[in-house]
């Protein structure tokens, strides 16, 4: 299988006042494509600050990222805002949807920014495979907190990413729901080949994946295959 | 492109309103410039339409002295190729009213028949214009008429006799009220005024002639072709067109000045945009980071925002444009004193899309400082929204915003004042006006937070934390608001300075009643009629005539055929009132040269001027004059220049003779006496008006009242443009409540949940915004303070005394319209129960 995200050497380092406070260290992993990978670790050890890095939400201050064959660490923010358009899908923890727009909308936006013409369509197809086809006219507000989630996982599809991130997608939800949106998130990813990383505390979720990242201090402190969800 | 609209469109949903509110800042001040502008538009087509009947006829001649023999013939020769011709002959002279004895000063103006050829004489009744001049009648101006309580058919006494009111003057062609205020005019035929005994040799009266010309007669090529013999004779000259040029030079200034004011409203305004944008983005901060995060770039998510401003930009300005369309009904009314023309209200679409173009422009203007910083909101504040955006001032394209916003003020300016300097100088007053309030407002605020008065109770302590929450936007309504109250503050501290500074003028022992146009022959007998009142003879100055001939043997002849020659045109041929004494007066000081009061027999006569009349005709101690003094011509050496104090209630004079040179000279005399109430004052000038009809006479009371009533209407108009400054201080208070509703809300439900009353709540409310206009009325007032202390210092050098009891008044009445704005903004905030606003998201 091919590696769709290779992280080397990565440290992160913020300035604040003077003071230096360094995140990441010397992280270094390798994913390949369709696979299901789980980071797990106490809050503060790094986790999402590993995330936003391995999107290209943010620079690495040394080492290098390669998010399917493009070095992250070459580009501009409008040209990483490219590649997160192109390559990239986002499942957040407080849904992070745009309050001013509709489900529809919201799951719209990707496409649109893409130029694609049937933007609509897919959009539709997509609410309907998360079961919200009748919800699309509804603001984020008008919906419970896993509708909303369901919507924000349509939306991260939407652009068909070759790479999913998802940061506590299940953290704001109740044991019900947070159920129903793993095997949506899980049975989408699965048919749409795509890959998936997740962040959470959730040890139970970490072990319905391939493999689990442990981190600690903004150290990898393990890295194991589960044997059970193996590929 | 398009994508960006929809997005821009969609995004707004939930926030037109509040865009709407954020942009209605600018409403006012747009208002003020589309209702000054449309003013102007029509002030130029009403001078235009009605520039015929400012003059009254199609060329006029003015002269003030009696026409020479040749002059005369240049007025026959224009007079031979005219239809119509009239003659005029006005001067300063007192009246009564004999039926209750009142006097006053005024402009008399003996008239001809014929004129105006254009326009007419306003009066009531309407025939009187035209049928006083048949008989032996009067027209009266309406200010007079009613200061004296006169009608129609009462007698009015000028000079020596009595004419019958035949009508009420409403408008005289050309004049506008703010002259009629100073002058106030009493018409009478011209075929009676000898019988008046008032046109005497050495009577200051100036004479116009007036030319209804043939047709097809160009009045403007008639004047050209005689300019050089009128400046011979120094005879001014008017036609339409050059009336029509120097009335609308006159406006066009005003209107310059005007929207120099409704600029400041307005960038007052643009300042609480750019606060409220600010906020608005800052709110913003997640969404604009989802779309970073979905792939949208960073000019991307800037364009969304800024579609917006300009859509709401182009509404707001739209509004601003309705209403001032609206204020423009009402603009003719505020000036009708100062324009000689009536003035039409018609809407200008010129000045609405100007108002529009310039607010949609200037909203973005404004709003580009916070949306710049659009391009710096990271993706990862999706991830971790403690993240803020850099800070702008690292951002060099903030600073370039700031250096457009430079320019634009600057080059607004420029268009209104045509000059760099004064361009200069108003855009760094208006930032110095600005930087003082914004720091003042920071300092005070600084200055409560250091201090913050512990002990006080809780609902005073949470009124006055209040006005630092988080997003707040006191700085800038302190400045707003503050900008406000220092005009009107600066305007009322002026007004009295002005009146304090004339009553002080002839306080104790300094004459406060002038009496002049005495002949040589009335001297005595008017003295003592003076003395018979119990009153002192202050001081007794002759006054003689004299024209400048030559200015070290250059005559204006030399002058006009050789334009390189250095002497004033202006100076030559001048007429000027001497005198001639001995000492100088208390009120003169001698600056360079030697003061001679004496010449000897035979001797030149060392003369002494006013040293900045001195500089004007650019002579220096020891050039030779020439003076022609009533025919006698009379040789003088500048010996002396004088600073003079022209501030008092006495005579000074640009030009003293030493004693022994023109003392046998014709000559008029003015003396100055003191009269303790104005019930002697009145006695007095009516006692002098029997008696000697053609002295004149100024009490400080008449200067009092003119300069009060001048004042009121200059200082109405000011405060009229002030309140748009106010106004817009309260639009932005309004927007910034509406925009901390949510918060304020929160507030609320949290100390109603713990048990506070709507009557507390409702305390802190007002204590909070009764800081907010305390504060910001404190600053207004130090701005005008200081100002008002420069002025008093530098301009009108006198001590500044501020009124401490208006200053108080005015703090009040500020925060009081504040604590009733913001209270009543804030009414849903108060009123809703805890139980409704938690289960609905705010």
């Amino acid at each position: 299988m091919s590696v769709i995200l290779n992280v080397k050497a990565v440290s992160k380092t913020y300035q604040s006042g003077g003071d230096s406070l360094t995140v990441l260290q010397a992280i270094n992993f390798e994913v390949e494509a369709g696979s299901i990978i789980a980071i797990v670790g106490p809050s503060g050890s790094g986790k999402t600050t590993l995330l936003g890095l391995c999107a290209g939400l943010d620079r690495v201050s040394t080492g290098s990222i390669v998010l399917n064959g493009i070095p992250l660490d070459d580009l501009s923010e409008d040209e990483r805002a490219r590649v997160r358009n192109q390559h990239v899908g986002f499942v957040f923890q407080n849904f992070q949807l745009l309050p001013t727009l509709t489900a529809l909308e919201n799951v719209m936006v990707p496409l649109e920014l893409r130029g694609e013409r049937n933007s609509k369509a897919t959009a539709l197809e997509l609410l309907d495979r998360v079961g919200l086809a009748n919800r699309g006219h509804h603001y984020p507000l008008q919906l419970s907190g896993g509708e909303q989630q369901r919507v924000s996982i349509a939306r991260a599809f939407s652009n068909s990413p070759k790479i999913l991130f998802a940061d506590e997608p299940t953290g704001n939800l109740d044991a019900d729901t947070s159920e129903t949106i793993e095997h949506l998130l899980f049975n989408l990813n699965k048919e749409m080949g795509t890959t998936l990383i997740l962040v959470t505390h959730d040890l139970d979720l970490a072990a319905k994946t391939q493999r689990v990242i442990r981190m600690k201090g903004g150290e990898v402190v393990s890295d194991t295959l589960v044997q059970d969800n193996a590929l | 492109m398009g994508w960006i609209v929809r997005m821009a469109w969609r995004d707004s949903r939930r926030n037109r309103s509040r865009l709407l509110l954020f942009i209605s800042s600018i409403i006012i001040g747009i208002a003020a410039l589309v209702a000054i502008y449309s003013f102007g538009d029509n002030l130029e087509k009403d001078i235009d339409n009605q520039a015929a009947t400012l003059v009254g006829a199609d060329l006029v001649l003015h002269s003030n002295r009696e026409l020479a023999e040749e002059a005369q013939q240049l007025v026959d020769s224009v007079r031979s190729l005219s239809q119509g011709y009239s003659e005029e002959q006005s001067f300063a002279s007192m009246v009564l009213f004999t039926s209750n004895g009142g006097t006053r000063l005024v402009e008399v103006r003996a008239l001809g028949d014929g004129f105006p050829y254009y326009g007419q004489l306003e009066t009531v009744p309407e025939s009187a214009g035209t049928s006083f001049r048949n008989h032996k009648q009067a027209l009266v101006d309406k200010t007079l008429m009613l200061q004296f309580d006169a009608e129609v058919g009462d007698s009015v006494k000028v000079g020596e006799m009595t004419f019958e009111i035949a009508g009420r003057l409403e408008q005289a062609p050309g004049q506008s009220g703010i002259a009629a205020t100073v002058a106030p005019a009493v018409f009478i035929p011209l075929e009676y005024l000898p019988a008046t005994g008032l046109a005497q040799k050495g009577s200051r009266i100036n004479y116009d002639y007036y030319f209804h010309l043939n047709g097809g007669l160009d009045a403007d090529a008639i004047a050209a072709g005689i300019d050089s013999l009128l400046e011979v004779h120094r005879i001014g000259y008017d036609t339409i067109a050059s009336r029509k040029q120097e009335t609308g030079r006159s406006f066009s200034d005003l209107n310059k000045f005007l929207s120099l004011v409704g600029f400041i409203a307005l960038l007052l305004g643009c300042i609480g945009v750019s606060s409220a944008i600010h906020i608005y983005i800052k709110e913003k901060l997640n969404s604009i980071a989802i779309l970073r995060c979905l792939g949208a770039s960073a000019r991307q998510a800037f364009l969304i925002y800024l579609v917006q401003v300009l859509g709401v930009g182009f509404v707001g300005s739209i509004m601003g444009a309705l209403l001032g369309t609206l204020i423009q009904q009402f603009l003719p009314v505020v000036f009708r004193d100062f324009v000689p023309v009536a003035i039409s209200s018609d809407i200008s679409w010129g000045a609405i899309a100007q108002g529009i173009g310039l607010g949609v422009w200037i909203a973005v203007l404004f709003a580009l400082l916070p949306l710049v910083g659009i391009r710096n909101i990271a993706p990862l504040n999706t991830l971790r929204l403690s993240l803020d955006a850099p800070s702008p001032i690292k951002d060099k394209w903030s600073w370039v915003v700031y250096g457009l916003i430079g320019l634009f003020i600057f080059g607004y300016a420029y268009l209104q004042l045509d000059g760099a300097v004064e361009t200069l100088l108003f855009t760094g007053g208006v930032a110095l006006a600005f930087g003082i309030l914004y720091m003042a407002a920071n300092l005070l605020i600084w200055l409560v937070k250091r201090f913050f008065p512990a002990s006080w109770s809780y609902l005073w302590r949470q009124g006055l934390s209040n006005l630092f929450r988080p997003n707040n936007q006191t700085a800038i309504l302190v400045v707003a608001i503050g900008l406000g109250t220092a005009f009107i503050a600066t305007l009322f501290f002026v007004q009295s300075m002005l009146m304090t500074r004339v009553s002080l003028s002839a306080s104790e022992n300094q004459p406060n009643m002038v009496l002049f146009d005495i002949q040589s022959s009335q001297k005595a007998d008017v003295v003592e009629l003076v003395k018979a009142q119990g009153m002192p003879i202050v001081d007794e100055v002759p006054i003689v005539t004299v024209q400048l001939e030559a200015i070290n043997g250059i005559t204006a002849d030399d002058a006009r055929k050789d334009s390189t020659i250095q002497v004033s045109r202006r100076a030559l041929g001048g007429e000027l009132r001497a005198t001639y004494r001995a000492e100088l007066s208390d009120s003169e000081k001698i600056t360079s040269g030697e003061w001679q009061g004496q010449t000897a027999k035979g001797d030149t006569a060392r003369v002494s001027l006013e040293a900045d009349y001195a500089r004007r005709i650019r002579v220096d101690i020891g050039d030779k004059l020439l003076f022609n003094v009533q025919g006698v011509r009379i040789p003088a050496i500048v010996g002396s220049f004088r600073e003079v104090d022209w501030n008092r209630v006495q005579t000074n004079f640009r030009l003293i003779f030493p004693m022994g040179v023109i003392d046998n000279a014709p000559q008029f005399h003015v003396l100055m006496t003191r009269v303790p109430d104005e019930a002697v004052s009145a006695k007095m000038q009516q006692a002098m008006v029997q008696q000697f009809p053609n002295v004149s006479i100024i009490d400080l009371g008449l200067i009092l009242s003119v300069l009060d009533e001048i004042l009121d209407k200059i200082g109405f108009v000011i405060r009229f443009m002030g309140g748009f400054s106010i106004l817009t201080g309260f639009v932005v208070l309004i927007a910034s409540v509406m925009i901390s509703k949510y918060q304020r809300i929160r507030e609320s439900v949290l100390l109603r949940t713990m048990g506070a009353s709507r009557r507390q709540i409702l305390v802190i409310t007002a204590l909070e915004y009764f800081f907010l206009g305390m504060i910001a009325s404190f600053t207004g007032v130090l701005l005008a303070l200081g100002g008002s202390w420069a002025l008093a210092v530098f301009s009108f050098e006198v001590t500044f005394v501020p009124d401490i009891f208006m200053m108080l008044l005015i703090m009040l009445v500020i925060a009081s319209l504040t604590v009733f704005v913001g209270l009543i903004n804030s009414r849903g905030i108060t009123l809703r129960p805890p139980l409704e606003i938690l289960r609905k998201e705010v």
